[in-house]
């Protein structure tokens, strides 16, 4: 057994220790840093699945901003949860339960197993059609023209959550501002890392956008960074979230998905059906869409984190 | 095995043994603070003797610098988040 397979093995390993760890971990908040954990780990996993685009996104998503938001979760459950008690099902719900998961796990089990050893692949074709997209990297091309559509639809869904967090707010919150105001006197350790950190993270998650195109990376990961960026400068309170009723921050969620599906139409007009791209154009078209997807991204996510409206709107600007 | 092989190898075995201390110290170490102390020398001078071992194996200048930029803001995150637990630890008194 080589070197690197005993590694390989290590690593599944521990990825399945963290998991049990996260699952029987006592408190939210333990759980929370777990799943960090067992993020980081999968986005390793992937490394060696030579799947360095995923491996990003499970970085800078499932492990980054999906972890700020179970933190944030865990810290507002905290009150809420010793208040009603520790309440345990009974046993009829609790069999049924465990039942149901089981059957779930033996289901997944059973159709990993009965996968067919050379599994269908549509890699050939995908990269017989490279050059037509201009791209260099075939996961990009995959999201932006192979199946454009579906990319698109996932960015409502990001703008539709956003929505649905904001609809939490108050009455009177409607339209304010998310988040802290800012602070006279920042912290000054969190404030000396966002002066540090978001110049030079603006400039990486811009660069990762950029090699997109070509090498692993894209929209997606680029503007998480971008997000993770202003969630920083947020934290350490050396600005503020502007208000929601804002007609920038409104117009900046909606951007990627509605350039997007102005670009499938246009196809759709063009070049002969919905999300075609004219030939020899294809590559500034989709790299003129991700710099909006870009955008939208970097908004959303942040303001995901943030959470509904806490303050009431100001008119005008002033107070 | 080259000159620079033996480098790496030095090097890079330098650094998980600083890690491995680190982590010996995180789990065995009394309280918070020490136990802090402990993690932010695996961060710092495992990671940079790890990444000094790879410099000479980097087939571009510019990997290179991004190897160094990786350390550097690993040292910065590391740093700072040890100042806030630290901090967070002396606001709550030396309960945890």
């Amino acid at each position: 057994m080589s070197v690197l397979k005993a590694l390989d093995i290590g690593l599944a390993f521990l990825v399945f220790a963290v998991a049990a760890w996260t699952i029987f971990a006592r408190g939210a908040f333990a759980a929370t840093v777990g799943y960090v954990v067992y993020g980081l780990l999968l986005s390793l996993v992937w490394i060696r699945l030579f799947a360095v685009d995923v491996a990003l996104t499970e970085a800078a998503i499932g492990s980054g901003v999906t972890g700020v938001l179970l933190i944030g979760a865990a810290a507002r459950l905290r009150g809420a949860a010793s208040a009603a008690g520790e309440k345990s099902l009974s046993g009829a719900p609790r069999l049924l339960a465990a039942s149901l998961c089981i059957l779930v796990v033996l289901a997944l089990a059973a159709v990993v197993l009965l996968f067919p050893d050379q599994g269908p692949s549509l890699a050939p074709q995908s990269m017989r059609h490279l050059p037509e997209t201009g791209l260099g990297n075939p996961v990009t091309a995959v999201l932006i023209a192979y199946r454009a559509f579906d990319t698109m639809l996932e960015k409502v869904v990001l703008v539709l959550a956003v929505v649905g967090v904001w609809s939490l707010a108050a009455d009177r919150c409607w339209g304010g501002a998310p988040g802290e105001p800012r602070a006279e006197r920042p912290e000054p350790t969190l404030a000396f890392l966002a002066q540090v950190l978001a110049p030079l993270g603006i400039l990486i998650g811009i660069h990762i956008f950029w090699v997109g195109a070509d090498e692993p990376g894209g929209a997606f990961q680029g503007g998480a960074i971008l997000a993770a960026m202003w969630i920083i400068v947020v934290m350490a309170r050396l600005t503020e979230l502007p208000q929601t009723s804002a007609a920038w921050l409104r117009l900046a969620l909606v951007a990627g998905p509605l350039v997007f599906l102005i670009a499938g139409v246009a196809g759709a007009i063009f070049a002969g059906s919905f999300f075609a791209y004219p030939p020899g154009l294809a590559k500034p078209v989709i790299l003129f869409i991700e710099t909006f997807m870009v955008l939208s991204i970097a908004v959303a996510l942040p303001m995901l984190v943030a959470g509904p409206p806490r303050r009431e709107p100001k008119v005008d600007g002033s107070r | 095995m080259s000159l620079v092989d033996l480098f790496s190898t030095a090097a890079i075995g330098a650094g998980v043994f600083f890690f491995l201390a680190g982590t010996v110290g995180l789990l065995r170490f009394p309280d918070a603070l020490s136990r802090l102390h402990a993690l932010t020398k695996a961060d710092n001078l495992g990671l940079g003797l790890v990444v000094l071992g790879l410099l000479p194996r980097s087939t571009s200048l510019l990997a290179a610098l991004k190897l160094v930029a990786i350390w550097a803001l690993v040292q910065l995150a590391g740093a700072t988040a040890a100042q806030l637990v630290g901090r967070a630890v002396r606001r709550k008194g030396s309960a945890a």
